[in-house]
C-alpha cells in the first residue's frame, strides 16, 4: 500500500507492507538511518523523530499514521549540523557509543520549540523516556542547557 | 556525500569497492539533511604510503589507520593521536580510518610475545598501543627529516619540526608535510631503536583538552553502524534462537514459513531456526509465526534463584594464596563472615546484535559489514562457516552502538554468514531487542563467602574469600586486595557450569568482587567503630599509589562519615589495573525501598592520561552502569530460560535517577597509561552499600539493591 507524507521538506510516496512501521520504513525503504532501532515496543527513544512538530517514537508507529502529515528526522533538524542542540552536544562531547544520540537530540529539539528556557527538572522530565546506556546524562542535561541559552542570545 | 559515508570503512574497502557496494554509497543521502563531517577526503592529492600506519598527501592531510573498535571509549581518537603527537602532525589535518581488519599487521599481543589479535576489550587498548604508536609517530617524524635533508641538502642533525612541517632554522626555510609527501621516499624508514621520542613535558596533544573525532558525526545521525548499510538487492536475516542454551530446534511448520509472503529461504542452525526475508517487515511476521521443538539442554534444570542460594564452597579450590590463612584465623582476636550474592546481568548496549554480508556469486568470497570488538574474530568466524580462507573475507568495521563486552563474540557474523549462504544477495541480519536478551552472555551470578580474622586492634590479619558460581574465569579476576595490607590471603573458586552462557561485561570480575569485598571491608570497619575512609588509609600504609586515590576522593567529597539530613556517604575503592576510589552520597525511600544517588565523587589514578576529557566521560558512564546494575538490573533464569525480554522488564538506569553531579579527580601521574573505560565501575555497589550502612546501621548483602530487596532488609533486624 502507498503512504504519502512529507519528510524534511520533501513530499514521499512509499509503498509497504500495511504493518509497516515508520522506524523500518525510514531506515530500509527511505535509507534515512540515523533514526535507531532499539528496543521495538516505545520504551527506549532511539527512534526518536517528529511527527507534525510531535516526538514521537517511530517503532511503534504504524506507516499509515503518518498519511499526509510531516515527519522530521535528525537529517532534516539542521543544516550542516548547526542546530543549536547539535552545536551544544558537540560542545558538550555528549555522544559516547552514539546510537541514542539522534533520540536524545530530536527528543530535547521539542523541549526547546515549546519552552525556550527550561528547568534542570524540565528538562529531565521531557528526557526521561530516552535511554542512554553509556551514561551521558548528565552531559544530555549541561548540552540541553547550553543550547536554551545561545538560543536566548 | 560518498567520501564522508566511506569514512568509517577500511582502506581495504575502498580499494575492492565492488559497483553494487558504490551504488549504495552514492545513493545513501539523496535526501537533504547529510552534511559532510570532519575532514572530506582530497581525492586530486597525490597519496603517500608511509608506512602501514600513514598516509600522506600532497594537500597536507595525514591519514592515520586506526585499529580499535569505536564503541564510544573514544579509542580512535586517542590512538592515532598518541602517533600524530610523536610524529609532529598538525592535529587539524588528520583524518582517521578504520584499518584494515588484518591483526598480523594491526592487531598487538596482550603480553610480550602473545598472539597479535585485533580484540578491543578490557580496558587495554591504549595499554597495549601506546608505546607503538609512540614509536612509529617518531619513526616517521626521522622519515621526514630524512627526506626534507636530502632534498635541501643540509645534516639531517640541522632540521626540527613544527605541526606539520619540517624546518631548517639556520637557512629560515620550512617544509610542509605535503610537499614532502610529493617527492618523499619512505621505503626504508629509521629503525625505531635509532629513533628519539618526546620528552612528555613537551607534549601538545597527549593530556590536553581535544574534542574527540567521532562526536561531529555522532549528532546528526551520519556516523555509520553496521545496522545502517544498505546495499542493492540486499534481504532481510531474523532468527529464532534456543530460548534454552544449548538447545537444538526442530521446525514443524517448515513448509508454512516458507509459503509466507516475502519469504526467501528457511535455515536450520544448531541453535535455532533462521529465515531470509525480503523485508524486515516479512522477516519479523514468519519469525513470530514459527513452530519450533527443541531438544533438551543442560540448561534446563537451572533456575538462577535457587540455585544461587543453594551455592555452597565445598569442592571450591584454591586460587591465589598469601601467607597462612587458616594459622592465621586461629590466632584471630575476632572473627567475621559474611555472604554476599550479584545476579547475572545483561550487556544492554543500545544497538542490538546485527550484521550485513555480501558473498561473491559462487560463495568463495565475503565481504562483511560489522560492528565488532573483535572484528579479526568474526573474519575467522565467517571463513569457518564458509568454508573457505580467511584471504577471502573483508571486514568492514564500522561504529559499535556500544559494547561493554558483548561484541566480544562472533556468532552474529557467522549466523549472517550461514543465512546468506541460502540465497543470492547480500543479507542483513537484525537481532530484536528480545533477541539480544533472551541470547545474550551475561555476566555471571556469584555467590561469595568471607572470613576474617582481626587482631586486637581490629586489623585484618586473615582474609579469605570463596567465590562461587558459573563463568570460569571471568569470575577469577578482580578478587585481589594487594593494595591492603593483609598478612594472609586465599581466594578460593568453584566453578558451577549451568550452561548458560557467560560473558566479560565493563570490568568483567570486578564489578561482583569489588562490591563484596569493600563491602564486606566496610562491615570490618565498622564493627571495629572505626570511620571506613580511615580503616582503609590505615591497611594502604605500604601502597603510596592507591593511598593517595583514596585521600583525593576522601579530599574531593569532603568525606564525612556521619548522616546528615537523611543523606549519608559511603566510600569504595577499586584496582581494575587503574585504582579508583568512589564515594557515593545516597538517600532512602523507607517507605518504597528506593535508593537514591545524589552525588558522586570518583579519584582516578590510570597512569599517563592521553585524552583528560573523554577520560570523565568514561568514569562518568562507568559510574551509571555502576549504579544501574547495582540498584536496578538483573537476569532472572527459570527452568533455563531468561526470565525478562526487553527494557520494559529489564530497566537501565533513567535519567531521572542519575546523580545530580559526578566529580571526578584525575590523579597526575607518569606512570605507563592503564585502563579507564570500566575503572569507573567497580568501586559503585561497595560506595552505594557503605553509604546504607552508614544511613540504617544495616548492609545490603544481595545485589542488585531493588526496592523489594531493600524493604526486606530494612525489615529484618539483621
Amino acid at each position: 500500500m502507498k503512504t504519502s507524507f512529507e519528510l524534511n521538506g520533501n513530499n514521499v510516496s512509499v509503498d509497504t507492507a500495511e504493518d509497516a512501521t515508520l522506524l523500518w520504513t525510514l531506515r530500509e525503504r527511505l535509507q534515512l538511518t540515523s533514526t535507531k532501532f532499539g528496543c521495538g515496543i516505545s520504551v527506549c527513544g532511539a527512534c526518536t523523530v517528529h511527527l507534525d512538530r510531535v516526538a514521537v517514537r517511530s517503532c511503534s508507529m504504524p506507516i499509515t499514521s503518518v498519511e499526509g502529515k510531516k515527519v522530521t528526522t535528525i537529517e532534516g533538524l539542521g543544516e550542516n549540523n548547526d542546530h543549536p542542540l547539535q552545536v551544544a552536544f558537540q560542545e558538550e562531547q555528549v555522544p559516547q557509543c552514539g546510537y541514542c544520540q539522534s533520540g536524545q537530540i530530536m527528543q530535547a529539539a521539542t523541549l526547546l520549540a515549546s519552552n525556550p528556557n527550561p528547568s534542570r527538572d524540565q528538562i529531565i522530565s521531557h528526557m526521561d523516556g530516552n535511554l542512554c546506556r553509556c551514561g551521558t546524562y548528565n552531559r544530555i542535561i549541561k548540552a540541553i542547557n547550553k543550547a536554551a541559552e545561545e538560543d536566548q542570545l | 556525500m560518498m567520501r564522508n559515508k566511506q569514512r568509517n570503512m577500511s582502506r581495504r574497502h575502498f580499494l575492492a569497492t565492488t559497483g553494487g557496494a558504490t551504488i549504495f554509497i552514492g545513493g545513501y543521502c539523496l535526501l537533504p539533511g547529510c552534511t559532510e563531517k570532519g575532514i572530506a577526503e582530497d581525492k586530486e592529492a597525490i597519496k603517500k604510503e608511509v608506512n602501514v600506519w600513514v598516509k600522506l598527501t600532497s594537500s597536507d592531510q595525514v591519514i592515520i589507520y586506526n585499529p580499535a573498535a569505536e564503541m564510544g571509549q573514544g579509542s580512535m581518537t586517542a590512538v592515532p593521536l598518541v602517533l600524530a603527537e610523536e610524529m609532529d602532525a598538525d592535529w587539524s589535518k588528520v583524518k582517521i580510518l578504520n584499518s584494515p581488519v588484518e591483526a598480523e599487521t594491526y592487531g598487538v599481543g596482550w603480553s610480550p610475545g602473545g598472539t597479535k589479535n585485533m580484540t578491543t576489550a578490557g580496558s587495554r587498548t591504549i595499554r597495549s598501543y601506546y608505546q607503538l604508536m609512540r614509536e612509529t609517530g617518531a619513526q616517521i617524524r626521522a622519515g621526514l627529516l630524512q627526506n626534507a635533508a636530502e632534498k635541501w641538502q643540509v645534516n639531517v642533525e640541522e632540521l626540527t619540526t613544527k605541526p606539520g612541517y619540517v624546518i631548517h632554522e639556520i637557512s629560515d626555510r620550512t617544509m610542509s608535510f605535503g610537499e614532502i609527501a610529493e617527492f618523499g621516499n619512505f621505503e626504508s624508514l629509521p629503525t625505531i631503536s635509532s629513533v628519539k621520542m618526546k620528552d612528555p613535558k613537551d607534549f601538545r596533544l597527549i593530556g590536553k583538552v581535544l574534542p574527540r573525532y567521532d562526536v561531529p558525526s555522532k549528532t546528526d545521525g551520519t556516523a555509520t553502524y553496521a545496522m545502517d548499510i544498505q546495499l542493492p538487492g540486499m534481504m532481510y536475516g531474523f532468527i529464532n534462537r534456543s530460548a534454552v542454551h544449548g538447545a537444538k530446534p526442530e521446525l514443524t511448520n517448515e513448509s508454512e514459513i516458507k509459503n509466507m509472503e516475502g519469504v526467501v529461504s528457511v535455515v536450520t542452525l544448531d541453535h535455532g531456526i533462521g529465515l531470509v526475508s525480503e523485508s524486515v517487515e516479512a522477516g519479523l511476521k514468519a519469525k513470530h509465526q514459527m513452530k519450533i521443538n527443541w531438544a533438551d539442554t543442560l540448561a534446563l534444570s537451572h533456575n538462577s534463584e535457587e540455585d544461587l542460594k543453594a551455592y555452597t564452597i565445598e569442592g571450591a579450590s584454591e586460587s591465589k594464596k598469601d601467607g597462612d590463612v587458616d594459622s592465621a584465623i586461629k590466632t584471630a582476636t575476632k572473627v567475621h563472615e559474611a555472604t554476599f550474592t550479584n545476579k547475572y546481568v545483561y550487556h544492554a548496549q543500545m544497538e542490538p546484535l546485527n550484521a550485513v554480508i555480501s558473498l561473491s556469486t559462487d560463495k568463495q568470497s565475503a565481504e562483511l559489514w560489522i560492528g565488532s570488538q573483535a572484528p579479526d574474530r568474526a573474519k575467522s568466524a565467517v571463513a569457518q562457516t564458509l568454508g573457505i580462507n580467511e584471504s577471502k573475507v573483508t571486514v568492514n568495521q564500522l561504529f559499535l552502538g556500544g559494547g561493554f563486552g558483548r561484541r566480544t563474540l562472533s556468532g552474529y557474523a557467522a549466523e549472517c554468514a550461514a543465512l546468506a549462504m541460502s540465497v543470492n544477495g547480500p543479507v542483513k541480519l537484525i537481532w530484536t531487542r528480545e533477541d539480544d536478551v533472551s541470547y545474550g552472555a551475561f555476566r555471571p551470578q556469584v555467590k561469595h563467602f568471607f572470613k576474617a580474622g582481626l587482631d586486637r586492634e581490629g586489623r585484618i590479619t586473615s582474609w579469605d574469600h570463596t567465590a562461587v558460581g558459573p563463568g570460569g574465569g571471568l569470575s577469577n579476576g578482580g578478587a585481589g586486595v594487594s593494595h591492603y595490607d593483609i598478612p594472609n590471603v586465599r581466594f578460593m573458586r568453584k566453578d558451577v557450569d549451568h550452561g548458560i552462557r557467560t560473558k566479560h561485561w565493563r570490568a568483567v570480575g570486578h564489578g561482583p568482587h569489588k562490591y563484596a569485598i569493600e563491602t564486606f571491608i566496610d562491615q570490618l570497619a565498622r564493627s571495629n567503630n572505626t570511620d571506613p575512609y580511615l580503616y582503609r588509609l590505615e591497611m594502604m600504609k605500604g601502597n603510596e599509589r592507591a593511598r593517595r586515590v583514596l585521600e583525593r576522593a576522601a579530599e574531593l567529597s569532603n568525606w564525612d562519615p556521619t548522616p546528615s539530613r537523611g543523606k549519608a556517604m559511603g566510600i569504595a575503592f577499586a584496582d581494575r589495573d587503574s585504582f579508583s576510589c568512589g564515594v557515593a552520597q545516597i538517600s532512602l525511600n523507607h517507605d518504597t525501598g528506593v535508593i537514591r544517588v545524589h552525588k558522586y565523587w570518583c579519584a582516578l589514578d590510570a597512569g599517563v592520561i592521553v585524552q583528560p576529557d573523554n577520560a570523565l566521560a568514561q568514569v562518568e558512564g562507568a559510574v551509571i552502569m555502576g549504579i544501574s546494575s547495582s540498584l536496578k538490573e538483573q537476569i532472572d533464569i527459570k527452568d533455563g530460560k531468561v526470565v525478562q525480554s526487553n527494557f520494559d522488564d529489564y530497566p537501565i538506569l533513567r535519567m531521572s535517577e542519575a546523580p545530580e553531579s559526578i566529580e571526578v579527580a584525575l590523579i597526575d601521574s607518569d606512570e605507563a597509561p592503564d585502563g579507564i573505560g570500566e575503572a569507573g565501575l567497580p568501586a559503585v555497589g561497595g560506595a552505594i552499600a557503605s553509604a546504607f550502612a552508614a544511613l540504617t546501621g544495616k548492609y545490603l548483602y544481595d545485589m542488585p539493591f531493588t526496592p523489594e530487596r531493600v524493604l526486606a532488609v530494612l525489615k529484618d533486624a539483621l
